[in-house]
């Protein structure tokens, strides 16, 4: 057995005394682990930093075994994004959400492609590329099959002025409907209603709400399913953000369950 | 019941610690038994010496036989410099290079959201209080260039910005003899971001 491939390294936990057991991510064969011999070693430790992109080749004598992997890196993206605490608060969630989330040896390419286009896209600036983050995460859950469902109210059926979603639901709730409830619903931030991200230009309070909201369902459902918390990582890039915005840093599972 | 074998077992104690194997344990065990009198009791004696004397400093977290270490009580080193490290092998790592002479600080690791180390299991809290108790100039942070040490560098830096001291980091480039078509490149890309007007 052996495929190659694009991989995007999620983790790389050390074994023994040079070698590492990483996590991908591959556009065909999803979330995949494998050995790399001597992957903590001097030569490799930088090759399978979380965030790279590397061209992965997979052997093993039968489909079900862990398998022994190397790689040749393709974009040094941890490297690029060291100096920059948002890009890298960004891409070890990015990283961690996948690799905690996503179900081992299971296709989701709209994931490894979104993924891969925030990570390409990082060097030029981790603030502009929250919305798409944001809304990768959104589309994640959806393909985990928790997806929200935004496009009308869920207590008047209208699509007008949505700024709520029930956390409990996942379904938006317009501002009139909403406002008995308001302490319980979280905020609808506008980067995540129209049609790949063609909304107006948004700051950091949108985004905080925005990963509070996405933050809430992964924690509920992707995570909670698994009885796991959200990553560390994860609400270090929340606290990040609520650090720019100004505001107290929450943790997203904290949210109202109503 | 499995009959115990002195040799056997010491050289599976060997064979535990990094950098020795079995076989490499074997040989070591045989080269001792040869000279039991010259080789295995001294270094019995100074295990046994070493376990009972080396403690961690109380203030900086190296190992020393004196708490505390002789860094620490050294009047000869500029005690308002404070290198921060992940481990004692990083603090001795920076010793042997005689590049430092200040004093350090042992954090115990890097925060590592995969593995779940939170900034609780390391020794933030005590760098905080050495640094409040004053007199401290510089914090060098020399911490792995690997995404969990860049991501302990930024959270010790906004943590030591309340307080006012200069913070700095090692940099990131081109190892001395190192020729730039056999780096890596990671290295080559960080170095090439961190390049200054010469």
């Amino acid at each position: 057995m052996e495929w190659q491939a694009p991989a995007i390294v999620l983790d790389a936990r050390p074994l023994g005394e040079s070698g590492a057991v990483v996590s991908l991510l591959t556009e065909a064969h999803g979330r995949h682990a494998g050995l790399a011999r001597a992957g903590t070693s001097r030569a490799q430790a930088s090759l399978w930093q979380r965030g790279n992109l590397v061209e992965v080749r997979w052997v093993a004598r039968l489909p079900d075994q862990l398998g022994s992997l190397t790689g040749e890196l393709v974009h040094p993206a941890a490297a690029l994004a060291m100096e920059d605490p948002l890009a890298l608060a960004l891409l070890s969630a990015a990283c961690a959400v996948a690799d905690g989330a996503l179900p081992e040896r299971e296709a989701h390419p709209r994931s490894f492609q979104g993924l891969l286009s925030l990570i390409a896209r990082l060097p030029g600036g981790a603030a502009p590329l929250l919305p798409d983050y944001i809304r990768w995460e959104a589309e994640l859950l959806a393909e985990l099959g928790y997806g929200l469902d935004l496009g009308r109210c869920a207590v008047t059926g209208g699509t007008e002025d949505l700024v709520w979603v029930s956390p409990r639901t996942g379904r938006a709730v317009s501002a009139a409907a909403g406002e008995p409830w308001a302490a319980r619903l979280l905020p609808l931030p506008g980067l995540l209603l129209g049609q790949g991200g063609a909304v107006g230009p948004s700051g950091p309070a949108e985004w905080l709400a925005g990963l509070r909201l996405t933050g809430h369902f992964l924690g509920k459902d992707a995570f909670g399913h698994q009885h796991k918390p959200l990553p560390a990582a994860r609400e270090r890039l929340f606290d990040r953000v609520a650090a720019l915005a100004g505001a107290d840093p929450v943790p997203a599972e904290r949210g109202s369950d109503a | 019941m499995i009959e115990h074998d002195p040799v056997e077992h010491l050289i599976g104690l060997l064979a535990k610690l990094p950098g020795l194997g079995r076989r490499s344990a074997r040989r070591a065990v045989l080269r001792m038994l040869m000279q039991p009198e010259q080789a295995m009791l001294p270094l019995a004696a100074a295990l046994r010496d070493a376990a009972a004397a080396v403690r961690r400093c109380r203030l900086c977290g190296n190992l020393d036989a004196r708490d505390p270490c002789g860094i620490c009580r050294d009047p000869n080193r500029d005690h308002g410099v404070i290198c921060v490290v992940e481990g004692v092998a990083e603090l001795w790592a920076l010793e042997r290079a005689h590049a430092h002479r200040g004093l350090y600080h042992v954090l115990g690791g890097t925060l590592s959201a995969l593995g779940g180390i939170g900034p609780e299991d390391l020794a933030v809290q005590p760098l905080l209080a050495r640094i409040a108790e004053g007199g401290v100039e510089e914090v060098i942070l020399a911490l792995p260039a690997t995404v969990d040490g860049a991501t302990t560098a930024h959270y010790l830096t906004d943590r030591l910005k309340p307080a006012g001291v200069p913070v700095t980091r090692l940099a990131q480039g081109v190892p001395m003899g190192g020729a730039l078509d056999v780096l890596d490149e990671g290295t080559l890309a960080a170095a090439l971001k961190a390049r200054r007007a010469v």
